[in-house]
C-alpha cells in the first residue's frame, strides 16, 4: 500500500565553512502520495535537508535514493526531474522576463520540444489558476501570484515530488492560502508527493505526518495527531502548538472532561456541544 | 513625540503617465507612548503610510506633523536628519540591509552617520546588541556568518542604536520560527514600555496587533477603513471579514461557539485566559432544562 519514494539512510552533511554539522544521522522514508510537513526551529537543518534531496548539496556520509536511484553527481539529472522545488522568496525565484517565459525556462533547460513546450506552459499555468497573466511581468504581480507562477514552472516538468521550502512564509495571509490551495489541488489531481517545510504549524496540521527537527537531527515523526501530543515539548524545540489543542489544554486545566487534545476547532466545539447538553 | 497624519493623500510619479493614487485622506494620531498597529491586505497602502512617518515621502496634499515639524506638499523640507533619527523604521527583511565587515561597524554606522562620536557609537552598539538577547562577542564578527535570526537582531539594534523616539516596525517577525517570532515581539513590547517608546507595527497577524497595540487602524484601497481599540475592532469583526481579512483565533473560536451554541458571550475575548474562563463557565451551566 505505501510505497516508498525517497529513502534516507543515516544521512549527515556539513557545510564547509561551518564547525558543526547541520544534519547528524538522519534516517527516514517518504512514501508516494502523502503530504509530508517538516517542522523545525530556524537552523535545525530542514533547508539543509531540502537541499539534499534536490541534489544542490551530497551527504557527506550515508545515502538518499530517489525512485530507487542513488543521488549522486552523475544522477542529479535524473533525479532532478522527479523533484520540483519552491524557494521561499518570490523574488529570488523569478528568471523569465514574462509570466510565460518563466514556466518555460526550465522546459527549454530540459530540452522539451516546442510545441509540446508551448502546451505544458499555458496547461501548467491554467492549473495553478495564472493563464490570464500569460505576459505580465514579473514586478505586477503579488508576492502569492509569484510563487503560483514558480509552481507553474515546476509543475510543468511533471516532478514525481513537489518540494516547497517555506514557500508560504513571505506571503500575506491570503497569498498563503492562495498557494496552499493550488498545491493541495494538485496533489489530487497528479497524485503528486509534497514535502513542505514549513513554520505554519496550522498547515502542518492538515499534513499525512509530520516531521520534528531538531539541532540538524531528527527528533520525531508520527500524524499531527501524535506530534501535537508533545505539547510543551514543542515548545522547548522553538515550536509552538495550534491554537486548538492549546486550548484543548487550558479547558482541561480548567476541569472540562475533554476526551483529547483536538486539532481542529470543528470537532473541540463539537465536544464542548456534547458535554455542555449532558450537563 | 506625537505624530499625526492630517488628511493625507500620496500620489507616486505624479505628472506622469504612470501617476497612480496610493493613499488618500488618511487621518491618523500616533500620541507619544501609543502602540499603534496597521493591518490590512497587501496593496492597502501601509507601506507609504510608513514612509510618511519619518518624512521619508512628502505627501501630495494634506499635512504631516512629526513633534514640532510640519511635513507639507508645498514646503521644501530642510534638515530631515533629525526626524529621521528620532523615528527609526525597521523595514522588512532588514537584515538585508547589512553590509559592514562587522556587527560593530554595522550598528555604529546610523549613529555615526547622525554625528556621534565613534566612542559614543560603540557604547550604544554594546547597549543595543544586549537588547536585543545577543551576547557581546557578536560584534567582532561578520554579519553575514550569523544566522538569519541573528542577522535580523542585528539589523534592528542597529536602528536602536541610534535612539529613537518612535520606532516603526514593517512585519518584524516574517520568516522566523514560532519562538523567534515571540522573542522579538516581546522584545520589542519591553522597549516600548521601559523606554517609553511611541511604536507602530505594521502586520498581518491579528494576534500580535491584539495582544500588543493599544490602538488599531485598517487600512483599505488606501484609505482608512476603520480605527479603534482592539477590543473595539474585534467586538464588531464584520468589517475584517468583509475585507478578507483574519480575525484573533480566539475571536474566531468565540464566534464558532456563540454559533453553535445559539448565545453570547458578556464580552469581546481576546486573550486565551478570558476565553477558556467564559467557555467553562458557559459549558458547566448546562443545558437549558
Amino acid at each position: 500500500m505505501k510505497e516508498p519514494l525517497v529513502e534516507l539512510k543515516n544521512v549527515s552533511f556539513k557545510y564547509d565553512t561551518e564547525a558543526g554539522f547541520a544534519l547528524r544521522n538522519v534516517s527516514f522514508t517518504i512514501f508516494m502520495g502523502e503530504w509530508l510537513a517538516i517542522v523545525g526551529h530556524n537552523g535545525s537543518g530542514k533547508s539543509t535537508l531540502a537541499k539534499l534531496l534536490n541534489g544542490l548539496h551530497f551527504p557527506l556520509e550515508g545515502n538518499i535514493t530517489v525512485g530507487g536511484i542513488q543521488l549522486a553527481e552523475a544522477t542529479v539529472w535524473e533525479t532532478r526531474k522527479k523533484i520540483g522545488m519552491v524557494f521561499q522568496n518570490p523574488d529570488n525565484q523569478f528568471v523569465g522576463t514574462t509570466v510565460q517565459d518563466d514556466v518555460a525556462f526550465g522546459l527549454e533547460n530540459h530540452g522539451i520540444e516546442r510545441n509540446d513546450m508551448v502546451q505544458r506552459v499555458s496547461q501548467s499555468l491554467e492549473k495553478v489558476k495564472m493563464a490570464q497573466f500569460l505576459d505580465q511581468e514579473p514586478h505586477h504581480l503579488s508576492g502569492g501570484q509569484k510563487q503560483r507562477v514558480a509552481i507553474a514552472g515546476v509543475i510543468a516538468l511533471r516532478p514525481d515530488i513537489i518540494i516547497l521550502d517555506e514557500s508560504t512564509s513571505m506571503l500575506d495571509p491570503r497569498g498563503r492560502e492562495e498557494v496552499l490551495e493550488t498545491v493541495r489541488e494538485l496533489k489530487q489531481d497528479y497524485n503528486m508527493t509534497v514535502i513542505s517545510i514549513t513554520h505554519d504549524l496550522e498547515e502542518a496540521a492538515k499534513a499525512d505526518r509530520i516531521l520534528v527537527m531538531n539541532k540538524g537531527q531528527l527528533y520525531r515523526e508520527g500524524t499531527p495527531e501524535e506530534i501535537f501530543q508533545m505539547d510543551d515539548e514543542l515548545v522547548k524545540l522553538g515550536l509552538d502548538i495550534p491554537f486548538p489543542v492549546k486550548l484543548s489544554k487550558m479547558l482541561r486545566e480548567k476541569g472540562l472532561p475533554l476526551s483529547r487534545h483536538y486539532l481542529s476547532e470543528e470537532e473541540l466545539v463539537e465536544e464542548l456541544w456534547t458535554s455542555h447538553s449532558k450537563m | 513625540m506625537d505624530i499625526s497624519l492630517q488628511n493625507v493623500e500620496y500620489r507616486y510619479q505624479v505628472n506622469t503617465p504612470f501617476e497612480r493614487l496610493a493613499i488618500k485622506d488618511v487621518s491618523i494620531d500616533i500620541p507619544s507612548g501609543t502602540f499603534l498597529a496597521i493591518i490590512g491586505h497587501t496593496g492597502s497602502g501601509k507601506s507609504t503610510v510608513l514612509q510618511h512617518l519619518n518624512a521619508l515621502l512628502k505627501p501630495t496634499e494634506g499635512k504631516v506633523v512629526i513633534g514640532d515639524r510640519v511635513i507639507t506638499a508645498d514646503k521644501k523640507q530642510k534638515n530631515l536628519k533629525e526626524v529621521r533619527q528620532k523615528v527609526g523604521i525597521v523595514f522588512q527583511f532588514p537584515e538585508h540591509q547589512l553590509f559592514e565587515e562587522t556587527v560593530e561597524k554595522d550598528i555604529c554606522f546610523g549613529p555615526m552617520n547622525f554625528g556621534v562620536s565613534e566612542e559614543e557609537a560603540q557604547k550604544r552598539a554594546r547597549a543595543a546588541i544586549q537588547q536585543v538577547g545577543l551576547p557581546e562577542e557578536i560584534l567582532n564578527k561578520s554579519p553575514f556568518e550569523l544566522s538569519g535570526g541573528q542577522m535580523r537582531r542585528v539589523a534592528i539594534a542597529g536602528v536602536l542604536a541610534m535612539e529613537p523616539e518612535v520606532i516603526v516596525l514593517d512585519e518584524p517577525t516574517a520568516g522566523l520560527d514560532p519562538r523567534g517570532r515571540k522573542e522579538i515581539m516581546d522584545m520589542f513590547f519591553s522597549l516600548h514600555q521601559t523606554r517609553g517608546l511611541s511604536t507602530v507595527l505594521v502586520t498581518h497577524s491579528m494576534e500580535d496587533a491584539s495582544r500588543y497595540a493599544d490602538q488599531i487602524v485598517i487600512m483599505h484601497n488606501g484609505e482608512v477603513y476603520e480605527k479603534g481599540t482592539p477590543k473595539e475592532i474585534f467586538s464588531s469583526p464584520e468589517g475584517l471579514l468583509k475585507l478578507g481579512l483574519d480575525v484573533p483565533e480566539v475571536v474566531r473560536f468565540q464566534q464558532k461557539i456563540e454559533k453553535s451554541f445559539n448565545t453570547r458571550f458578556s464580552k469581546t475575548c481576546l486573550t486565551m485566559e478570558e476565553l477558556t474562563e467564559e467557555v467553562a463557565l458557559l459549558v458547566k451551566r448546562g443545558a437549558p432544562k
